[in-house]
């Protein structure tokens, strides 16, 4: 695993939160795919049954979050300042998959489009487009 | 109050408990009427999002808010409807105190054939202070004809 890939998954590992939702990550380079293995903790309608709409949004969040340390490494954690999610299929029990791409970090805003996935990439479940506030590491002190 | 409001009560909180996702964040619905629904989560320090400060991950704000959204459109309905979240913007106005409970308290006030709108803030003690606030929309009758399971097969339709 690289460098970048240990620090990022050792910046998620000291995150309950996400252990909770059982998060982890691969990078191919600087291309990271944040990975949520099913499981039943995630469930909100247990009759489909389908992932929890919160657990979808909350998933691609940390996976914004989680590419801004990779692409822009952060001095502190980056915080959400709002997030629009769109639900477009329900969330089957599968891994779902999400990549996010940065459209603009400014100096202290970063605008970061997401998109989530299970079995198919060209049918997305669900998208987020999200602002947060950075502290890139220049800036630190 | 309407018989389906009160039926509706007691699907809320079967919703919290047998729905695994609200189970496993503790949350309950504390109240739901034609006023909308307010919901809780405690405070757990499993599901803290940022170690430095102990302030609870966004991702509990969202399910709590998206769950207490879902209610208040059952509440503002006249029946009962599948229904599903299709979008859900929030803004998150502070993080929440370390240690401190969170709330949710939605109001659907809208109903359409086909659609429910939804507003709703989160707050840790007054709701005009908020943590965060959100503006959903939901589609009603959901299920599109899908049978319970329908999502566990291997190909489900999308």
């Amino acid at each position: 695993m690289s460098d970048l890939a240990e620090t990022v998954q050792a910046t998620l590992a000291r995150i309950p939160y996400a252990q909770f939702l059982g998060l982890r990550i691969e990078l191919a380079g600087d291309e990271m795919t944040a990975i949520l293995p099913f499981g039943q903790h995630l469930v909100g309608n247990p009759v489909l049954p389908a992932i929890h709409g919160g657990v979808l949004g909350a998933f691609m969040e940390m996976t914004a979050l989680a590419q801004l340390l990779v692409t822009e490494g952060q001095a502190r954690q980056p915080r959400v300042i709002d997030v629009s999610i769109e639900y477009l299929r329900s969330g089957r029990p599968l891994t779902t998959y999400a990549r996010a791409e940065i459209k603009k970090v400014g100096r202290r805003i970063a605008n970061v489009h997401v998109e989530a996935w299970q079995d198919r990439r060209s049918a997305p479940i669900a998208a987020l487009r999200g602002h947060f506030l950075v502290t890139p590491t220049a800036d630190e002190g | 109050m309407s018989d389906y409001l009160e039926m509706m009560k007691g699907v809320a909180s079967r919703m919290n408990e047998g729905t695994p996702h609200a189970a496993a964040l503790g949350m309950k619905t504390l109240s739901l009427d034609r006023d909308g629904a307010v919901l809780f989560a405690p405070y757990n320090e499993k599901l803290i999002g940022d170690p430095e400060t102990g302030v609870i991950a966004g991702g509990v704000v969202t399910a709590l808010l998206d769950q207490a959204c879902g209610q208040a459109v059952h509440a503002a309905m006249e029946e009962f409807k599948v229904i599903a979240t299709l979008d859900l913007r929030i803004d998150y106005m502070r993080p929440a105190e370390p240690g401190k409970d969170i709330y949710a308290k939605a109001f659907c006030y809208k109903v359409t054939r086909s659609v429910a709108f939804v507003r709703a803030v989160a707050y840790d003690a007054d709701p005009d202070d908020p943590v965060a606030a959100a503006q959903a929309a939901f589609m009603l009758n959901s299920s599109g004809g899908r049978r319970p399971g329908a999502n566990a097969k291997t190909r489900a339709a999308t």
